[in-house]
């Protein structure tokens, strides 16, 4: 009972605390936050002549979970690509825990603690999904050639790997998936599966690249339940999603992306209402009010358009 | 037709050389396709480097055999950190088109007439086998019973090819129950979900290819040793295929299965060969002369191949729901 109320406090104290750092921050795009785990400058991104990401400075704040938004082609995925290293930038440099993480390599930006999921999942599908957590664990002594030679000289850690693997899995609902391929589960389960398995990586800043698309809205319920979990346990979590309503539910603070740019930023509960938000996402003049008059006349170019239309028709 | 000769020739054939030293290259493949999902289509090569690096040390530069295997040995990790480093980063396919030139390169110099004082032409090497046989430990003479008897050079390069086997097979099971192999296995399915893990893909990557091809070298030594010549054209692009084609018959990502799909690729040749050629000396079937025999039994395997491939993708000891699902 007491170690109940301890954690409940403990959690109210996180989301409390994140709260708090973001309560008087403007909401203008790279605003400056009290304590950023990770800051970016000026990454530029092109792909031939188009420019996917143009971020000039953002700052995503420690013990947060900061939602990322955008319309379709925003460049999103392509920003997480920069930062994680499956891409390279063009220009720009970012810092992790005030370390340099502009031109590091995949691998060791996540042995560095940031950790990222896939927009299209990539469960390893002919291991099983024990062996896809097992997977994630660091600093495997068997992952050293000789040493896995020697099954001794690992059992021990595998043996704690597997039941630290096994913790994730019951609180994902997995357990009972363990020993089947991977290849087998649903889609919303793989989710489930890289969320877990990137957990196993144990890493400061989690980032998910549309962790609830195509989950099903009761595994939905749970998954927002792990992402707060996150949180509560000290993780810092970045996502990409486009269901508002999530967004609503779980995200501290918003940053919104629109034709790579960072356009603006805000708590998630006002972040809609924002103009430049409503633009990016409906284009331009779409809630310039239309007068009477206006919509007569636009009434009448369409039947004036339809009329000649169908005199073309009947002439043939 | 004389049922004996074929009959015997195909239950030696099970466990003769040419068994040993293609089950080692194809346990090499197994490694590099099976396990981890590299396409290397240089085997040959990897044997052709070890095997003339045993002739040329032993032969050209009079330096004693166990040298000549260290030559042999390192001639292969060369070549594997040769072909990797600027593949390994690419897409597979990358891989797959430098190895394949890669390895006509190394048999084109091996028997290019600017380099024949040194491996030899298209003739080769010889005599470099002298000092593997003075450690034979069989006494001169014939062992076995009836017909099913081998020369005490033959019993020797035989028994030492096949514990070499027993190692390597050991060697393949306890790594791929290992954490090293479960990443080997990973890159195989993803590599970008294994990079997100904080695992060098790179690194794992021209470790297995270093791997596969030191074991598959061993199939290149156990070639010179047994006939105690090396040729350039043994190391040809077909010998890669053959490999290959042995790794998908036993089942690929099998401990075992290179072996058993080496034993049944060679019964299956030598038992149609000595069936077909008895048969058109014998006069069963009149439109065949016996020099067609040797194409047409590549034609029938061939075809017991296709069927397999239909009948039983996942090869005799593949796991059927592992092919379940497209991996891509
Ligand atoms: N490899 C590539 N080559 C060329 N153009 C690309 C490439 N990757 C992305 N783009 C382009 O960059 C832009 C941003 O794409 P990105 O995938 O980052 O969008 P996103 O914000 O993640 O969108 P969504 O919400 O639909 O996932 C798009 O216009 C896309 O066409
Ligand atoms: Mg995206």
């Amino acid at each position: 009972m007491s170690a109940e109320t301890t954690a409940a406090n403990t959690v109210s104290e996180r989301k409390a605390a994140a709260l708090a750092a973001f309560k008087d921050l403007a909401r203008d795009p790279g605003v400056p936050k009290p304590d950023p785990i990770l800051v970016v400058d000026g990454v530029v991104r092109r792909f031939g002549g188009l420019t996917a990401v143009e971020v000039d400075h953002v700052e995503i704040q420690r013990g947060s979970i900061t939602a990322l938004i955008g319309p379709n082609g925003a460049g999103k995925t392509t920003f997480f690509n920069q930062l994680t290293g499956f891409d390279t930038a063009d220009a720009g440099k970012w810092t992790f825990n005030g370390n340099n993480m502009s031109g590091v390599p995949a691998h060791r930006v996540a042995r560095a603690g940031m950790v990222r999921t896939f927009q299209l999942t990539k469960a390893l599908s002919r291991l099983t999904v024990m062996e896809n957590m097992r997977l994630g664990a660091q600093h495997q002594r068997g992952e050293n050639f000789w040493r896995a030679l020697v099954p001794g000289s690992w059992r021990a850690q595998e043996d704690a790997i597997t039941e630290q693997a096994e913790d994730l899995l019951a609180r994902f609902k997995l357990d009972a998936k363990r020993e089947d391929f991977a290849g087998s589960l649903s889609g919303g389960q793989r989710k489930l599966l890289e969320m877990a398995r990137a957990l196993m990586v144990k890493p400061e800043l989690v980032m998910l690249d549309e962790p609830m698309a195509g989950v099903n809205p009761a595994l939905t319920q749970s998954l927002l339940g792990h992402v707060k979990d996150l949180r509560d346990q000290g993780m810092t979590v970045l996502f990409v999603e486009h269901d508002m309503d999530m967004v609503r539910d779980i995200s501290d603070w918003v940053i919104v992306m629109a034709q790579g740019a960072i356009i603006a930023e805000g708590p998630p509960d006002t972040i809609m209402s924002d103009s430049r938000v409503i633009d990016a996402y409906l284009g331009a003049h779409h809630d310039a009010p239309l007068s009477d008059s206006e919509l007569q006349e636009q009434l009448h170019q369409a039947e004036a358009a339809l009329e000649a239309e169908i005199e073309e028709e009947t002439q043939k | 037709m004389d049922w004996i000769t074929i009959i015997s020739t195909t239950v030696k054939s099970a466990i003769g050389v040419e068994t040993v030293l293609y089950a080692l290259a194809a346990i090499g493949i197994n490694i590099h396709f099976g396990y981890t999902g590299l396409l290397n289509f240089g085997q040959a090569a990897f044997m052709g480097v070890a095997g003339y690096g045993l002739a040329v040390t032993v032969t050209v530069l009079n330096l004693p055999f166990w040298i000549g295997i260290a030559v042999g040995l390192i001639a292969a990790v060369l070549l594997a950190l040769l072909l990797g480093a600027p593949t390994l980063r690419l897409r597979a396919d990358y891989l797959a088109i430098v190895t394949i030139a890669a390895a006509e390169i190394v048999r084109l110099v091996f028997r290019s007439v600017k380099f024949k004082e040194v491996f030899g032409g298209s003739d080769g090497q010889r005599g470099f086998s002298d000092g593997f046989y003075a450690l034979n430990p069989f006494p001169e003479g014939e062992y076995g019973i009836g017909w099913f008897t081998f020369s005490h050079r033959l019993l020797w390069i035989m028994l030492v090819g096949w514990v070499l086997v027993a190692i390597s097979c050991g060697i393949v099971y306890l790594l791929m129950r290992s954490p090293w192999g479960r990443v080997l296995k990973a890159i195989r399915e993803d590599e970008d979900a294994v990079r997100s893990l904080g695992k060098n893909v790179f690194s794992y990557k021209m470790q297995s290819l270093i791997l596969g091809g030191v074991i598959g070298s061993l199939g290149g030594f156990v070639y010179g040793l047994a006939y105690a010549s090396v040729q350039p054209d043994v190391f040809g692009t077909e010998t890669t295929f053959f490999a290959y084609t042995i790794v998908i018959l036993g089942g690929a990502a099998r401990v075992l299965g290179p072996v058993v799909g080496s034993m049944i690729f060679w019964v299956l040749l030598v038992l149609v060969n000595g069936v077909l050629s008895e048969a058109v000396q014998a006069g069963y079937i009149p439109f065949m002369t016996s020099i067609q025999v040797g194409p047409v039994r590549y034609i029938l395997v061939g075809l017991g191949l296709i069927l397999l491939l239909i009948f039983r993708p996942q090869g005799i000891f593949g796991d059927k729901r592992e092919i379940a699902f497209d991996v891509r």
